[in-house]
């Protein structure tokens, strides 16, 4: 450790180690690059100084502080243990939380440097991306989260007293195991306040009387020969189908489930909520934060405050992080979203400081607008990483990745290569590029379309197979079943065409005895 | 901005999770626990360790799209020889078009494994096993004695008075016998000095004044503590009960053994090893291995080195009783053995052994486990009466005599876990009489 606080040669430290007034003169150095010269706007920044296994901890418990208790994080913690203690994984350099203050986890081995690295990328970069970018905005609370997870830990702990553990434990199983059908991915419309209750009523008696005509009420009726097609729609708008937020339509309108049922429903799904966004934006997320540390430590380089041996060692994790292995590279396992990310930050930069020719074709609005960190901002802000692709991947860039986009249809002998990195090829490859990260074609597209409620009760979905790829099935089955459990009479899942609505295939599954009991509503 | 520093947060943060899951896969770690004994040496079995778990058991399902069918899109890096419109044969195996995108939870399908601690390892192997309680509790030597508060004395050295006893019995003893309390004197003294300048009521003063003298006479006879009021907190020398046993493995390696028996026999040891560990501190092994002539070795010659010739048990029972006698003090030592063998002897030494055993070993035993292996292969009809060995017939004729023993045959490795259980389950066993 250093034995003098301020050090006259203006470095903000030497060698590996450090102590926390390094950490506070690295944060401040930090912050007067990052907000005064790069005009981040972010939540105040608390940083977490955590050990091995409290990483190990928040890894299990995707990441967050507190969580509730159930089997499948210990799971998730034995597997990553055994794989840490056999050498198999490193773990993260950080954590960092999407809450107000935005909470950075970093680990005591790292190094001064990694430390200065982790805290430019995550407490400024994540950090300013959370704070603005819009799907975070509409999707989650960074204020109420960390009090919504201890609400959620105390309830399901009460829960687990009052009803006992194995009922509690049941019942999150399934609630997981539909997660990720737990999100409404549209904005709902909001409660309607008095206000615009009466305009709207005030509005519609106006157009009444201005289509008011006397002489449809002496047109013959047509008599009650068959029964209102309406009443049809009319019960299905109640129930809100067709419903893709399966875990919102059983806490809504399940028959059986008791009340502090329906709240652990709801709570998985807020939470699933919660990180509904992270997945959407995950390129965008790692690009911009990538994109802050590498402008921030090259500036602190610049004006002298880390030295060359400091500058190398972060290059050198900074190259590990962007590196993006060809697709014939054995290490190849996809396209790395930090690579994809920092390159297309870079490019932005690259446009619109010095443009070619090709890019005012292109970009014709921001290239050579000589403010780059405003255009970028103004991304972080407004895009997810399918719209973010969509407009903002150059042809520069797919060159320099060489980018190619082949199909394989299973009806088909062989692979089909459909573009490459070239002048027919640009706008095609940027398209299908962006489609992979639109979780509306990731992501299985399941619907509740109908319950007979008078009737049997049989829970109806459908699940439109975009491309005809059908859901795996074993998993399927699995999930049906927990589906049948909660809802507690019988569900059919018909696997559609999308195309020509032909039924593909038909999973169907009873309730099991257990989760919902004979107190029924 | 502010640091925190949380590495001094309670550890084990996710114990109560960890304890869920493995409450979750019990079963299946149950059953892994008892693979993974078959691979590990006899000392080192119960070192706890890594186990594997067959994915779906603990799976948590989701809905999520298929690996194969359908029309798929792959987006590759590192385009240097393809244009638009060429062909690329399907590669075999793997996620189509090299894209291999692995499942969609990151995780893959293969088999879960992670590392149980050993007191995990142990509480699963053994549960609900118990060793016949036959356990002895003799004193080694006057280390081995532990003080127990046993009441109070009369008597006793001033550092273990009980002090508030003490008090209790003079408090008692002080009401009992109405000795003056020192308020009372002082309220006596007090009206006296009020009535000393007045003469008129010298007669009442005379009163009290003999009162007080009355009071005080009585202070003077009735002591505050009276020797017979002190109590002594008193302590019992409590004899330890001898935690040291020691494990005698007798096994027949002549060539009629096969390594699938002598696997057999292993397994059988391991278990019981890590049984004894679990009940004494101090577990002492020792091989005894024996043909027409036996001999001790070490566990690598035991299991490993080959061996021919006859088979003669007694021999066996004379290597351990001369070890016993060298080594082993019944007195101070828990014995017991294990002899696996095929079941094969030398005819004319039935007798013998037979006698040893009942005059020397079993005496000298608290348990005496005797595991006839036989060949996986051998499968008789029903109805065919499969002949017992002669080993087998002796030792019957012993138990029904009512000794400390118990005998078992297994076939198959299956078998030995069940025979293992069968013999030390909670509720000992008709042939594993108490002595």
């Amino acid at each position: 450790m250093s034995s003098t606080l301020i050090r006259n040669d203006g470095l903000l430290f030497e060698g590996a180690d450090w102590e926390f007034s390094t950490i506070q003169r690295c944060h401040d150095a930090i912050e007067a690059i990052g907000v005064g010269e790069m005009g981040l706007c972010v939540y105040p920044n608390q940083i977490e100084v955590i050990g091995t296994e409290q990483m190990l901890d928040a890894y299990s418990s995707i990441g967050m502080p507190l969580f509730y208790k159930h089997w499948s994080f210990g799971k998730h913690f034995a597997r990553n243990e055994a794989l840490y203690r056999a050498g198999m994984q490193g773990l993260a350099y950080e954590i960092v939380i999407n809450s107000n203050p935005c909470i950075s986890y970093i680990m005591e081995e790292n190094t001064a440097v990694m430390q200065t690295l982790v805290i430019a990328h995550a407490a400024f970069g994540h950090n300013h991306f959370f704070k603005n970018n819009y799907l975070f905005k509409q999707w989650t609370d960074a204020d109420g989260i960390l009090d919504y997870l201890e609400f959620a830990r105390d309830y399901v702990m009460q829960c687990e007293e009052r009803y006992g553990e194995a009922a509690v434990e049941r019942l999150l199983d399934s609630a997981h195991a539909l997660m990720n059908q737990g999100v409404h991915r549209y904005p709902r419309r909001r409660a309607t306040d008095l206000r615009m209750e009466e305009k709207r009523e005030r509005e519609r008696r106006i157009h009444d009387e201005q289509v008011f005509n006397d002489l449809w009420r002496t047109v013959p009726g047509k008599g009650n020969a068959r029964p209102d097609p309406t009443i049809e729609e009319r019960r299905r708008a109640l129930l809100q189908l067709p419903q893709e937020n399966l875990l919102y339509f059983l806490e809504k309108t399940a028959p059986r489930l008791a009340p502090w049922q329906r709240e652990l429903l709801r709570i998985v799904r807020m939470i699933a909520q919660y990180f509904y966004p992270q997945s959407q934006t995950k390129v965008m997320n790692e690009g911009c934060a990538t994109y802050c540390h590498y402008r921030i430590m090259n500036r602190l380089h610049e004006t002298g405050q880390i030295n060359d041996g400091a500058m190398v060692e972060f290059l050198r994790s900074h190259t590990n992080v962007v590196f993006q292995p060809d697709f014939k590279d054995p290490r190849y396992s996809g396209l790395n979203p930090y690579a994809i990310g920092f390159a297309m930050m870079q490019d932005i930069e690259r446009i619109c400081t010095a443009p070619t020719a090709e890019d005012e074709q292109w970009f014709p609005d921001i290239a050579g607008n000589r403010d780059p960190m405003a255009t970028l901002r103004e991304c972080w802000a407004n895009y997810r990483d399918e719209s973010f692709v969509l407009q903002y991947l150059s042809p520069r860039l797919i060159r320099q990745f060489g980018l190619f986009h082949v199909v394989d249809d299973a009806n088909e002998p062989h692979l089909r290569v459909e573009a490459i990195h070239d002048e027919r090829g640009y706008r095609k490859i940027r398209k299908a590029l962006a489609k992979q990260y639109d979780i509306a074609w990731t992501a299985a597209d399941i619907q509740v379309v109908d319950v007979d409620l008078i009737g049997d009760r049989k829970l109806i979905l459908h699940h439109r197979a975009l491309n005809r790829i059908l859901l795996d099935e074993k998993d399927a089955r699995m999930v049906l079943q927990h589906l049948a459990d909660l809802w507690g009479y019988d569900v059919l899942m018909k696997e559609i065409d999308p195309g020509t609505d032909a039924v593909l295939k038909e999973h169907s599954a009873s309730p099991r005895a257990g989760i919902v009991q004979g107190d029924s509503p | 901005m502010h640091i925190v520093d949380r590495r001094l947060n309670p550890s084990g943060k996710n114990l109560a999770n960890r304890q869920r899951f493995m409450r979750r896969a019990k079963a299946q770690i149950r059953k892994a626990v008892h693979e993974s004994s078959g691979s590990r040496s006899i000392r080192d079995a119960d070192e706890g360790g890594e186990v594997v778990l067959p994915a779906q058991g603990v799976h948590e399902p989701s809905f999520h799209r298929s690996a194969t069918g359908g029309i798929r899109d792959h987006l590759l890096p590192g385009n240097k020889e393809y244009i638009a419109g060429d062909t690329i044969p399907r590669p075999q195996g793997g996620g189509g078009g090299g894209g291999s995108e692995g499942s969609p939870d990151g995780e893959g399908e293969d088999d879960f494994r992670f590392a149980l601690s050993r007191d995990e390892f142990i509480d699963l192997f053994l549960e609900d096993l118990e060793l016949p309680d036959l356990a002895k509790r003799k004193v080694v030597n006057a280390e081995a004695v532990s003080w127990h508060r046993a009441g109070y004395s009369v008597s006793g050295s001033p550092a273990n008075l009980a002090l508030n006893r003490t008090v209790r019995n003079s408090l008692s003893r002080r009401i009992a016998l109405r000795r003056p309390k020192p308020e009372e004197l002082e309220d006596l003294r007090a009206r006296i000095a009020a009535l000393a300048d007045d003469p008129e009521k010298a007669e009442d003063r005379q009163r009290l004044e003999e009162e007080l003298e009355r009071k005080l006479r009585r202070t003077g006879l009735i002591p505050y503590i009276d020797p017979i009021d002190v109590r002594y907190k008193r302590f019992d020398a409590l004899p330890k009960p001898v935690a040291q046993a020691v494990m005698f493995c007798l096994m027949d390696v002549s060539g009629s053994m096969t390594e699938h028996m002598k696997d057999l026999a292993k397994r059988f040891y391991v278990l019981l090893y890590i049984f004894l560990k679990r009940r004494y501190k101090n577990v002492d092994v020792v091989f005894i291995r024996h043909t027409h002539q036996a001999q001790e070795v070490d566990e690598d010659t035991f299991f490993n080195s080959p061996e021919t010739g006859g088979t003669v048990v007694s021999t066996a029972l004379e290597e351990m009783q001369r070890v016993v006698e060298e080594r082993y003090n019944p007195d101070a030592w828990n014995i017991y053995a294990a002899q696996a063998s095929d079941g094969d002897n030398t005819a004319s030494d039935n007798d013998k052994a037979a006698s040893l055993l009942t005059d020397v070993i079993l005496p000298v035993c608290q348990y005496y486990a005797y595991l006839e292996v036989g060949r996986d292969s051998e499968h008789f009809p029903p109805g065919f009466i499969r002949r017992d060995s002669d080993l087998w017939q002796t030792y019957s004729a012993i138990i029904k005599a009512g000794a400390p023993m118990a005998m078992r045959k297994v076939g198959h490795r299956r078998d030995i876990y069940p025979v293992f259980r069968e013999l030390f389950a909670k509720k000992t066993g008709a042939e594993a009489v108490p002595a």
